[in-house]
């Protein structure tokens, strides 16, 4: 979350970014010494100026991983899209495993941005960096005409430390392994679209955005983990597809399970959305051996970002690369594939 | 009044369930006419659950899968004209024309926009004076009250850069001509809820009295479904034919006279195509002479456009419950949700659509 951001007097001769923040000179040092390294804080206390981080690396595999983040509104209720850059990229991170240690943060930023408005955004970044408990060592600053971007678009990259005998993907995956959620779904994409012009109505309902390599390692210690995916665009849907294909076999679940708040199921209804399509960004599915998996959801279910961890379901052998739903009358349906997205830019 | 679970308890619809197997003695096909019933069908599996004598075929009632190529080319021509911002509700944006689509020509350039309401669009009207709002006004008689609000708001207002692509049909036409189809296989008719809402019941008593077919009026929900459906076996296997309201929480058999009383002074009757039925009469709507000037189709003089239809999409066939989705040689083949060659595959409420999703399986049960 963003406490706030006073704007440096080095940089009050020009409230606003100019094409020059981008230029390489003055004014890009100006940003990167007084906006960003200090909203960064501690997180990028070893940022040391060189074109490339140099990471130390002992034993195990280096995970790395980048994603852009181009999402409107800026800010949206539960965090911003600093908190979407950092937490995506170290959720990329976690889901194969991997210790998260360090990200680069690279900006495009438009003409005539509010520095305010930057350094909220930064300021968040490095919130959720110490959270995260990751470092960010390295980053660049672009600066496009006005009317070129919609305000920023940020890009991350991220390496992280995969240890020895961590083994998470969707060949892991056996029939009859337990599917689970981590948590209610569909409130980023919810509190996005809530937003959005030509369809803004009221909610409470706040995004999940969060970092969820904590509570991976969490569950990577209590063993049996076989495969692990945020769920983000294309929502819980669009992951229970990706494993099944991946994986070469079937999911089948209880609709009636899955956690969905009120507000998103109503907003579902309201919009004529599946909540299973609505986009997440605190959000995991994890494949599990079945008989850890009450270990691994009771662990889950101790920490905060997985308190309302459930079992949803299991992988089956028919229908590979199928998702079937079972409804509470005892009929079943093949779950939508989400083909795309129809409401643009929620991350 | 309670929230959509109550209608949604399974105990209660096991109950139902119980009843309808009770009532049915003989095969029976029934036509739910609205593409949100389908929908709701298909997502509860309630047709795996129906004793097998009860045959539900998907009705001509998804707005997006009637409207017709020439109309989806006309949306084309005018969201492609310079000034214009052009707001569709989303279904409508992937809908395939001869060789484009709204969403092709949007990054082609177009200013196309997603709303979920006209008075979004009016908004966006006032916001932008020096461009052309328009808006996609396609529906059955449930979305047309709001365009007819929009349009009288933008009269009082003195908005003049509003106007609406204006493709509404109505339900009772429909219902008529799939009865009086030689082919016709329908015993009975479970109405759409949400158009009575508006329009009440009464619009249905002489199509029960020509056609002697029962007509019950139904809801959405699982519960509602099976009780529109109990009550048009029970009529069915009594040899009745009369027009019943299951669906009492919201329709009224006068409807909504505000509504219609708005609807009366936007809108007069007139013949509309329907996608794969062909031109039926009077089963639209257009504007009156009053409103005329708010016709996106006057103000930007569109060209008259007859376009064929694919000859291999038989969407006419299964919109009249003729065929079902899979028996169309198309199906699955050379139309799919991704590429759909008809309407019914691209909307979410589209009977092709919900078969492509359903058909993998093989969980039918039915």
């Amino acid at each position: 979350m963003v406490d706030g951001w006073s704007c440096p007097l080095p940089l009050r001769d020009h409230p606003r970014v100019t094409l020059a923040h981008g230029g390489g000179g003055l004014l890009t040092s100006e940003l990167v010494d007084h906006l960003f390294i200090p909203a960064f804080g501690g997180a990028a206390a070893e940022a040391n100026g060189l074109d490339s981080a140099v990471l130390d690396l002992g034993e195990g595999r280096l995970a790395f991983t980048t994603d852009s983040f181009v999402v409107h509104p800026l800010f949206f209720p539960g965090g911003c899209i600093g908190d979407l850059a950092i937490n995506g990229t170290v959720n990329d991170l976690a889901m194969v495993g991997a210790v998260p240690l360090a990200l680069s943060t690279a900006f495009v930023l438009e003409e005539g941005l509010d520095l305010e408005v930057l350094g909220l955004v930064a300021t968040a970044m490095g919130h959720a960096a110490t959270i995260a408990d990751v470092e960010l060592v390295a980053g660049d600053t672009k600066v496009v005409e006005l009317g070129r971007a919609d305000g920023m678009y940020i890009t991350t990259s991220g390496v992280g430390f995969i240890p020895d005998g961590v083994e998470l993907g969707p060949t892991q995956v056996e029939s009859g392994d337990v599917v689970i959620v981590s948590g209610p779904i569909g409130r980023h994409g919810v509190a996005v679209m809530s937003l959005r012009e030509g369809l803004e109505f009221e909610t409470t309902i706040e995004s999940d955005c969060a970092p969820l390599a904590g509570l991976v390692a969490a569950m990577l210690e209590v063993g049996g983990v076989r495969c692990l995916r945020d769920a983000t665009r294309g929502g819980l849907a669009g992951v229970l597809y990706e494993i099944a294909t991946d994986a070469g076999l079937g999911v089948e679940f209880d609709a009636e399970v899955v956690p969905v708040p009120p507000q998103v199921r109503g907003a579902c209804e309201m919009l004529g959305l599946d909540a299973l399509h609505v986009a997440n960004e605190g959000v995991l599915v994890g494949v599990v051996e079945a008989d850890r998996a009450e270990a691994v959801l009771e662990v889950m279910r101790s920490r905060p970002e997985g308190a309302e961890a459930s079992s949803i379901g299991e992988m089956v052998e028919r229908r590979p690369g199928m998702v079937i739903a079972r409804t509470a009358l005892g009929s079943t349906y093949v779950v939508d594939r989400p083909l795309g997205e129809q409401l643009p830019r929620i991350c | 009044m309670s929230g959509p679970e109550t209608f949604r308890d399974a105990d209660l619809a096991r109950r139902l369930l119980t009843g309808i197997g009770r009532v049915t003695t003989r095969p029976w096909s029934l036509m739910e006419v609205c593409g949100g019933q389908t929908h709701s069908i298909v997502r509860n599996g309630l047709d795996q659950l129906l004793p097998e004598e009860i045959r539900l075929v998907h009705g001509p009632g998804c707005p997006v899968c009637v409207t017709p190529i020439s109309m989806i080319e006309a949306a084309l021509h005018i969201a492609s004209l310079p000034g214009v911002v052009f707001c569709t509700f989303g279904d409508m944006l992937r809908v395939p024309a001869t060789e484009s689509d709204l969403m092709r020509k949007r990054s082609e350039g177009a200013d196309v926009r997603v709303v979920y309401s006209p008075m979004d669009a009016l908004k966006l009207a006032e916001e932008l004076p020096d461009s052309e709002i328009v808006f996609f006004g396609v529906g059955f008689e449930t979305t047309a009250p709001a365009n007819a609000m929009a349009i009288e708001t933008a009269r009082s207002r003195g908005i003049t850069n509003f106007s609406v692509l204006v493709s509404h049909v109505l339900v009772p036409p429909a219902i008529a001509a799939i009865a009086s189809s030689p082919t016709n296989q329908i015993d009975a008719f479970l109405a759409a809820g949400h158009v009575c809402t508006v329009m009440g019941t009464t619009q249905y008593e002489p199509l029960v009295e020509r056609f002697n077919v029962p007509i019950v009026v139904t809801g959405f929900e699982a519960l509602d479904l099976l009780e529109g459906i109990r009550r048009a076996v029970v009529q069915l296997e009594a040899g009745e034919a009369r027009v019943e309201n299951a669906y009492t929480r919201m329709v009224k058999p006068e409807g909504n006279r505000v509504a219609r009383d708005l609807l009366d002074r936007v809108f007069e009757p007139c013949d509309r195509a329907w996608r794969g039925m062909g031109e039926l009469p009077a089963s639209g709507w257009r504007l009156t002479e009053t409103f005329r000037d708010f016709d996106a189709e006057v103000r930007f003089d569109v060209p008259e456009l007859n376009v064929p239809e694919s000859p291999d999409c038989r969407a006419g066939e299964v919109l009249q419950g003729i065929i079902k989705p899979n028996e169309c040689p198309a199906f699955g083949i050379g139309c799919t949700p991704r590429r759909p060659l008809g309407a019914p595959m691209v909307s979410s409420e589209g009977a092709c659509a919900a078969y492509f999703r359903y058909r993998p399986a093989g969980v039918s049960g039915g």
